[in-house]
Order: C-alpha cells, then sequence, then structure tokens
C-alpha cells in the first residue's frame, strides 16, 4: 500500500513520527518513573480491590444468603457482572485478531491496550462464576473429572460449554497477548538498565530481532489470529446459550448468540474508548491515538449499537408474534413492569444517545465520545441486568413470580471489580509497553538509502 | 546466564548495523550471491521486503503444529466427551446418549485451545525460544531503529566478508575474534 493511502486510511500515526526511533521514544518514555495522577489512581484501585475482597471474604464467611439472590431470581449482579466482562473483553480479539486478518490500518496504535483489557476483563468476568457459586472452596467442581462413583459432567449442558469457553477464551487470549509485546519487551530491555533491564531481559524471553525469530513469530502470529477470530465469536455465543438454551420467556430464542456477540463488540469498543482518552493525554501519546482512530472506533460502535437496537426490537416484535401468553408478559413486564426503569436505561444509553454518532463532528470530538462510551457501559450492563432479572422474576405461574433487589454485599463486588481491573491496567500501562512499537513500524515508511521509486 | 554462547569453532564473526532497510536487503541478497549460508539478520519490525526479498524465507513449518494442534484437540473434544457419555449411559433431558451436536461446541474449543498452544510451541521449537544465552552477536539499536546483519567466516575468508559488507556502507563495522552461532 503506498504511503499516501496508508495516511488516507488513518494508518499513520501523524506526519511527525517520521522515523522508527521516534516509536520508541514516545512508548518507552512511559515505562518510566510514574506520575502522583498515577499513584493517585493506583492508591483507589487498591482501596477499590480492598472493598471487592471485604465483600467477597464477607460473603464467603456468612454464606451467600447475603446477597439478595433468592427464588425465584437465582441468577443476579453476579451473573449480570459476569456477562458485562466477559463482553468487555471481546473488542480486545475483535481489534488484535480480526482487524489484523482484515489488514485495517489503523489498529496498530490501539491494540495493544484493547488487548490488555481482554485479558484482564476475561480475569475480572472468570472470578463471577465462582463468587456466584457460593461455596467458592467447591470451585474446582467446575473442571470435568468424574465423581466418586465415576460419574462425569454432563456436556449437554451449556454451564460446561461455558467452562470450556471461557478457560480457552483466557488462556489463548493471555498468549496472544503476551506473545505480541515479546518483541516490545525486548526494545524495553535495551532501553532500560539494572533490575529492570534483567526484568525485561527476562520476560522477552531473550528476543534479539533475528530473521529466523520474525520469520516464525509473523507467521505463528497469523495462525493466531485465525484461531482466535472464531474463538470471540464462540465465546459470547456460548454465554448467550446459558441463558438460550434454557425455557425461560425472554432467553429461549435463537437471536441470541449473534445479538450477544455484537453487544459484546458494542461494548468493548465503548471501553476501549474510555481508557483510551485518558491514556492519549497523561502518556503524551496524541500523536499516535489521533482522531482518526477515534473515529473508527467510534463507527464500529455506531454499528454494533445499530445491529444490537434491531435485536431489541426484533425481540419484542417477536414476543409479540409468536403469540405465547408469557413469552408476550415477559416483555410487557420488561417495559412496564417493576424494573421498566432499567429497561429504559438500556435502550436510551444502547439505543438512543449512539445514534449522535452519525454525525460527523461528534464522531471527531474526542470529549463526547468520552461521554458517550460511559453511557454505552452503563447501558450495556443494564442490558444483561434486564435479560437476566427481568426474565427469571416473571417467568410462567404468577404464583412464582417475585422481585430481586441486589444487597450491599452484591454491589460491593460489582464496584470492586472495577477496582480489581483497574488495578490490573495501571500496572500494565507502567510495566509493558502500551503501544505496540514493532507494530507501529509498520505503517511508518522504512528508512532508505535510495529514494522510493514508487 | 544458564547457557554459553555457542562458539563456531576456527570462525571470525562480523557484525554490520545499517541504517537503511534497501542497504541491508542488498547485503543479505549479496552474502547469498556470495554462498554464505547461516548469517542472520537483525530488524525492529517483521519486514517483509528484508524476509522475503533480502533471505528468500518462504513457508514456516509453524503452521504443521498448528494444524496437527486443531485436529488433536477437536479429536480430544469428540472423544472425551462421548467416552464419558458412553462410560456410564445416562438419559438427560431425553436426548441420545451420544449428542453430538452439544460435543461439537467442546471439540471446537479443544481445537482452539489445542491449536493455539500447539502453535507456541512451534514458534517456539523454530525460533530457538526462550533463548538466555548471552547477547553476543547483537546491538541494541536492532530493537529501535536500525538493521544488522552477522556473519561468522574462518579467517581465509574474513577479508571478503569485511569487504563485501562494508561495500553496502554500514553505520558500524564490528569485527570479532569469535564467531558465534546465533
Amino acid at each position: 500500500m503506498a504511503t499516501a493511502d496508508l495516511t488516507k486510511r488513518g494508518a499513520l500515526p501523524n506526519p511527525d513520527v517520521r522515523k522508527y526511533e521516534d516509536v520508541n521514544k514516545a512508548v518507552l518514555k512511559v515505562l518510566g518513573r510514574p506520575g502522583k495522577g498515577w499513584w493517585a489512581l493506583f492508591s483507589i484501585a487498591v482501596a477499590g480491590v480492598g472493598v471487592f475482597l471485604t465483600s467477597w471474604f464477607y460473603q464467603i464467611y456468612k454464606g451467600i444468603g447475603v446477597s439478595g439472590l433468592n427464588a425465584p431470581v437465582g441468577w443476579g449482579v453476579y451473573i449480570t457482572t459476569f456477562v458485562f466482562w466477559v463482553g468487555i473483553a471481546h473488542s480486545g480479539t475483535l481489534i488484535s485478531a480480526i482487524l489484523f486478518l482484515f489488514r485495517a490500518p489503523w489498529r496498530q496504535a490501539i491494540y495493544r491496550a484493547s488487548e490488555a483489557m481482554t485479558v484482564f476483563a476475561v480475569m475480572t468476568a472468570g472470578l463471577f462464576p465462582l463468587i456466584h457459586v457460593g461455596r467458592v472452596w467447591h470451585a474446582y467442581w467446575l473442571v470435568p473429572y468424574p465423581n466418586s462413583r465415576f460419574l462425569w459432567p454432563n456436556f449437554r449442558s451449556p454451564l460446561v460449554w461455558d467452562v470450556f469457553a471461557i478457560t480457552t477464551y483466557f488462556t489463548v487470549s493471555a498468549v496472544f497477548f503476551y506473545l505480541g509485546t515479546i518483541p516490545d519487551l525486548a526494545a524495553a530491555r535495551d532501553h532500560a538498565r539494572g533490575i529492570r533491564r534483567k526484568f525485561y531481559q527476562i520476560i522477552s524471553l531473550g528476543w534479539r530481532g533475528t530473521d529466523r525469530e520474525w520469520h516464525h513469530f509473523s507467521k505463528a502470529y497469523i495462525y493466531l489470529a485465525a484461531l482466535a477470530t472464531p474463538l470471540v465469536l464462540s465465546v459470547h455465543s456460548v454465554v448467550s446459550w446459558d441463558f438460550a438454551m434454557a425455557i425461560v420467556p425472554g432467553w429461549h430464542t435463537t437471536i441470541f448468540a449473534p445479538y450477544f456477540v455484537a453487544g459484546a463488540i458494542f461494548s468493548g469498543v465503548a471501553l476501549v474508548i474510555t481508557l483510551a482518552v485518558p491514556m492519549r493525554k497523561f502518556f503524551g501519546l496524541e500523536e499516535y491515538l489521533t482522531v482518526k482512530h477515534f473515529e473508527a472506533m467510534a463507527k464500529l460502535c455506531m454499528l454494533t449499537s445499530l445491529i444490537v437496537l434491531y435485536a431489541y426490537m426484533v425481540e419484542y416484535f417477536l414476543a409479540w408474534y409468536s403469540g405465547e401468553p408469557p413469552e408476550r408478559g415477559s416483555f410487557w413486564n420488561r417495559v412496564f413492569g417493576h424494573y421498566w426503569w432499567a429497561n429504559w436505561i438500556m435502550l436510551t444509553c444502547n439505543g438512543l444517545i449512539p445514534l449522535m454518532l452519525w454525525f460527523r463532528r461528534v464522531r471527531r470530538s474526542i470529549a463526547a465520545l468520552f461521554v458517550i462510551s460511559i453511557f454505552i457501559n452503563i447501558g450495556m450492563w443494564f442490558e444483561r441486568f434486564v435479560i437476566i432479572v427481568t426474565s427469571l422474576s416473571h417467568e410462567y405461574e404468577p404464583w412464582a413470580w417475585g422481585l430481586y433487589r441486589p444487597s450491599v454485599v452484591e454491589m460491593g463486588i460489582l464496584l470492586g471489580s472495577f477496582a480489581w481491573f483497574g488495578f490490573w491496567f495501571l500496572l500494565f500501562t507502567r510495566l509493558l509497553p502500551p503501544v505496540a512499537i514493532a507494530e507501529m513500524k509498520e505503517v511508518v515508511p522504512p528508512p532508505r538509502r535510495r529514494k522510493a521509486a514508487s | 546466564m544458564i547457557f554459553g554462547a555457542k562458539r563456531r569453532r576456527g570462525h571470525q564473526g562480523f557484525f554490520a548495523l545499517f541504517e537503511h532497510l534497501d542497504s541491508t536487503v542488498d547485503a543479505c541478497k549479496a552474502l547469498r550471491a556470495a554462498g554464505h549460508k547461516g548469517f542472520r539478520a537483525y530488524a525492529p519490525l517483521p519486514e517483509h521486503e528484508l524476509l522475503e526479498e533480502g533471505l528468500a524465507l518462504t513457508h514456516s513449518p509453524v503452521r504443521v503444529f498448528t494444524l496437527a494442534g486443531g485436529l488433536t484437540g477437536a479429536a480430544t473434544g469428540f472423544a472425551f466427551t462421548s467416552w464419558t457419555s458412553m462410560d456410564w449411559p445416562l438419559v438427560t433431558g431425553g436426548k441420545p446418549i451420544l449428542s453430538i451436536p452439544a460435543y461439537v461446541i467442546i471439540a471446537f474449543e479443544c481445537a482452539i485451545l489445542f491449536g493455539a498452544l500447539s502453535t507456541v510451541i512451534g514458534l517456539f521449537i523454530n525460533a530457538g525460544l526462550p533463548n538466555f544465552r548471552p547477547m553476543v552477536a547483537y546491538h541494541p539499536e536492532c530493537s529501535n531503529g536500525s538493521f544488522g546483519v552477522y556473519v561468522t567466516a574462518p579467517p581465509a575468508k574474513a577479508a571478503e566478508v569485511k569487504k563485501l559488507l562494508s561495500s553496502h556502507e554500514p553505520a558500524e563495522l564490528r569485527e570479532e575474534p569469535e564467531g558465534f552461532d546465533v
């Protein structure tokens, strides 16, 4: 691709970034001494992790009764938050694997941060089933092994599929993330001194950038991306089948898999925007994360928000068209029932507010995108809340209907999970190069002695 | 360091640092034309011009690892779910004992997991990673903005190699008394 073409498609970071050395300088300076702002945020995150662990330990000590979970609503904030964080993870793999295979030239600047987000989001999500099951000391029961009478788990159960999907997703995305950082860790090693140098020497696995290493590395990277692409689409489909396989009205529908995958990418891209805006500002990465990158992400948000909005509409239509009283009742209850406010938050944040992205001025305004992305995150959490809680509270038999109210412990764990995620993300921004150095160089014209003919 | 560097007995080492991509590619082509084998090029990025034109690297055996891992994973997934169902046949939900559609999901996830892990093993074997030998025949500029070429040669051919490398105007040409296998 010619340089001019790359520039037009938003690949080149900035006309000022002309040399490979500039990339190293700009990215590696982030790894220096953290400032006061970073320490302040980190202290908040550590305090939040404290709230998280305290709430969890309290629940372990007192029992699952301290949560608001009971019949009929046995799945509440924990499962909602689990689905929320798994969804967040998806945009990282989308940007790092799918856009890599599609050769989207704007992904380079943003992919390291979004991939880190994927790994930490799955780490956060993975805790929630353990929190939810209550007796966490029996968490190893999730592993497929036979019981004392040699009866194995039921592989027809979507919950077992979920264990496989989430474990695979965490392993593969962590491997993919780590592998991509190896050349950049070598760059950090060559830049660092003393103990940091030793640290990077070890975690870069002694990478030297030889032709042999690069040759196999770039091939392995393509194969991993090709494996991660179907994986990311499968993971949220499997999560959606946790619901769709059950005959609960509002859950038992074939639209769930694509609907969940689109929603996952929607929320994930929104969180990438939420994280990239302050990163760009604090670390002075304006030349690398340009308005063009944000506009491209805004377009992704716009597309996925339309898919999600379409799915909402189809759900309402099919509930009516099915003629099934429980199905109709469930959706009527969503819009006008006890949890009407959750449903309207969902529709406003995921359907209406993103319509503003149709305006080019909004897509190119970083402040506007930051605010919209926060609304999307709130809306997507409520989407899962609506699907899970309102459906369970209003099943078939009217005498079995019931309400659910999250307890203080559940709210502590929900808020704490953001701190847990932030804790890892903040560590990441200081320990690993937050922008992919080697990949950024691929969109900088290589230094040539002869003037290029083209 | 865990291991010592691998020496090439009776060889001298030459490390040329280049500022430009095209001179690196030319130097590699010239070295290949002169019949040198086992030299190494260094780059801060996977530059296709260098790998494909300069060094004529084509296929990588990593793909075999990916395929083998993926197929093993799929087979394992199917075998595991089918065997455990047959081991104690118990009808649940009125479904057949061998519920193949449900097992496809497990087999799929296992295929991806095994495929990815064996790709990494394939990469490590083929690229010689992790490599905790001493950082000989290396220049820290090669992770920054420059390219490098490392050649070893017996003393009889040393002058020829040196001349060949300097004809491509390296920014720095390091001559070392010992040659290493890198």
